[in-house]
């Protein structure tokens, strides 16, 4: 009797266990259905054409997010320059050069740490170099923002991928005579290619979306503007001015814009996991 | 006749020559590229440490200790934000954790293969999501709901004068501490489960089988053979998602409340250091007030600082635990 009640208990603690767990996959699961189902339901309506044809409007009138758009891409093309050219060299000395000495430890650990240090201190520290010297808000400074926030992302991919290359692959290009960077630049880099582009869309979708490093760099501005040496409007810092502003209209294309950067972010990232290899178990 | 090989000989030598005299500037450019990161990290460091200058050392100890945070007087007390972000990052990972370990379980244990991808995606997805956009529904959507639903039951069933009404104090208009903690734990649920999950794939399949094969629960399998096993990089995982936590910056913004108050319960409104920052940087009144930001601003890199090096040293870490 004692034994069967011992069983029933087992049995009893890894039921309320396996509920738990199913549980908890619905509340994740839920959470996701509940943001992507409020994004759809208040920001398909003021979808129209003025949102991408006009700019930022004075309150309570018409208007769009032409600008805000336009500066997005120029900031984020900008910064994914740079931190492709960083990220992949750096990523290519860790996994070529670096191997096992000391310096690459360290190198390796203050990435970890970049990777996920809070944004809004490398916005800090952006305004201290780049805007306080020059005196004045500049689409240069976000941008610089975005690919140090980036950069890390790549040099992670860019270091896993190439050492998942054979031994042979370099060793071939020894054997064809040719010297070493050529061979990283025609054969280790072509092979890993998939591999860093997928790195690349993961990080362009991070910076995308990024508000807090952009709000004392880039600042803003009214207008259509594709200079990038003045303030430049970006979607995040218009849905935060507009989604914490008291006006309808606002907060209507506050919604439009996070609906749109959520629907970009969300399609790269759907995109990647579906080219990319499901991890298997050992 | 003999001509020809001595005429075609030099071509190929000098383009060797100059294609071997790039290698080390090959080499050069990509270390280079490596110590950037180097430079970024001590760029921080340099302008938080010097920004953060003036105000630390006017104030002293008290900056950490007092909560007057005054921009009119000219008075920063640093003491409201501080404690707010280190609340606010507990508080979330208390919710996170049972459900990312769930979460991973699930994926790994009971999930029909056939949704066990889908559902992976989906969880991934919650970690793509812009914090903007969990700004924006947390102060639209969540807030309404859980100040009518949850804060104002709460407050109403209080009994007077009990701890428990200490506790539920605040305005109950849905935003404040706890409701930022709840958004945050969304946030950095994803990271955690998808970290977790990972650790569990990497238990030998015959040690899980083993287990079974003696008569165990998932349970108990779970219990005393997976969580043993993973047991320091786990640790590492959850201090991986209070480094997230402490840093949030723009969903935190738009529900914490922002007042500069030591919060004196989980429904009054506070601040995390990285929500004042954003709130105030742009509209800092004089000198000192930004370098009361920026001081803060070095105390936020000193506490993720020290728990992302934690996190990375268990994680990387070989498994002993």
């Amino acid at each position: 009797m004692a034994g069967f009640n011992r069983v029933g208990r087992r049995k009893i603690a890894d039921a309320l266990f396996v509920a738990f767990c199913t549980l908890a996959a619905v509340i994740a699961l839920f959470a996701l259905a509940a943001i992507l189902t409020s994004l759809l339901v208040k920001g398909v309506s003021g979808i129209n054409l003025a949102v991408f044809t006009q700019s930022t409007p004075a309150p309570e009138s018409n208007g769009g997010l032409a600008n805000a758009i336009v500066g997005s891409v120029l900031l984020c093309g900008a910064a994914m320059i740079g931190a492709l050219t960083i990220g992949v060299l750096a990523g290519t000395w860790l996994a070529e050069f670096g191997g096992t000495s000391r310096y690459a430890a360290v190198i390796r650990f203050l990435n970890d740490v970049l990777l996920s240090a809070p944004s809004i201190l490398i916005g800090l520290c952006v305004y201290y170099f780049a805007v306080r010297p020059v005196h004045g808000y500049n689409g240069w400074a976000g941008a610089l923002a975005l690919c140090l926030i980036a950069t890390p992302v790549i040099t992670r991919t860019t270091e896993d991928v190439l050492k998942l290359q054979s031994r042979q692959l370099r060793e071939s290009g020894v054997a064809l005579g040719a010297p070493f960077w050529v061979t990283v630049q025609k054969i280790l880099w072509r092979a890993a290619g998939g591999g860093i582009i997928t790195g690349a869309l993961l990080a362009f979708a991070r910076i995308s979306g990024e508000t807090a490093p952009l709000l004392f760099t880039s600042l803003g501005n009214q207008f259509m503007s594709f200079d990038m040496s003045k303030p430049i409007s970006n979607l995040p810092a218009v849905i935060f001015q507009f989604g914490l502003s008291a006006y309808d209209d606002w907060q209507r294309l506050a919604w439009v814009g996070a609906l749109l950067i959520a629907g970009a972010v969300l399609t790269i990232n759907i995109f990647v996991r579906l080219i990319s290899q499901e991890p298997k178990r050992s | 006749m003999t001509v020809t090989p001595a005429s075609t000989d030099p071509a190929p030598l000098a383009r060797k020559a100059a294609g071997a005299t790039f290698d080390p500037i090959f080499k050069v450019l990509c270390a280079s590229a490596a110590t950037m990161l180097l430079v970024t990290l001590g760029g921080i460091v340099i302008s938080l440490g010097l920004g953060g200058w003036p105000a630390l050392s006017k104030y002293g100890l008290s900056f950490f200790l007092s909560s007057t945070w005054d921009p009119v007087a000219d008075i920063y007390g640093g003491a409201g934000p501080i404690a707010g972000t280190l609340i606010t990052a507990v508080l979330s990972l208390c919710f996170a954790l049972p459900l990312a370990f769930g979460i991973a379980v699930f994926l790994v244990e009971f999930c029909p293969p056939l949704l066990r991808r889908p559902i992976g995606i989906a969880v991934e997805l919650l970690a793509g999501v812009p914090s903007i956009v969990y700004g924006m529904w947390g102060l639209f959507v969540f807030a309404p709901l859980f100040s009518q639903y949850v804060e104002l039951p709460l407050i109403a069933m209080a009994p007077p004068g009990s701890i428990w009404e200490q506790i539920v104090q605040g305005i109950p208009n849905g935003s404040g501490i706890l409701s930022a903690s709840i958004i945050l734990a969304v946030m950095i649920l994803p990271y955690m489960a998808a970290t977790l999950r990972e650790l569990f794939l990497t238990i030998p399949q015959k040690v899980r089988e083993s287990a079974y094969g003696l008569g165990c629960t998932t349970l108990e399998v779970i219990w005393s053979v997976t969580l043993p096993y993973v047991r320091r990089s786990a640790i590492g995982a959850v201090m991986l998602g209070l480094g997230r936590a402490l840093g949030e910056t723009m969903a935190v913004t738009f529900i914490i409340g922002n007042s500069h108050a030591f919060p004196k319960g989980i429904f009054d409104g506070g601040s995390t250091i990285a929500s004042t920052i954003a709130n105030e940087f742009q509209e800092a009144t004089s000198d000192l007030h930004t370098s009361a930001l920026i001081a803060l601003g070095l105390v936020l890199f000193g506490l993720t600082f020290s728990v992302l090096a934690i996190a990375r040293a268990l994680l990387g870490a070989p498994k002993n635990g």
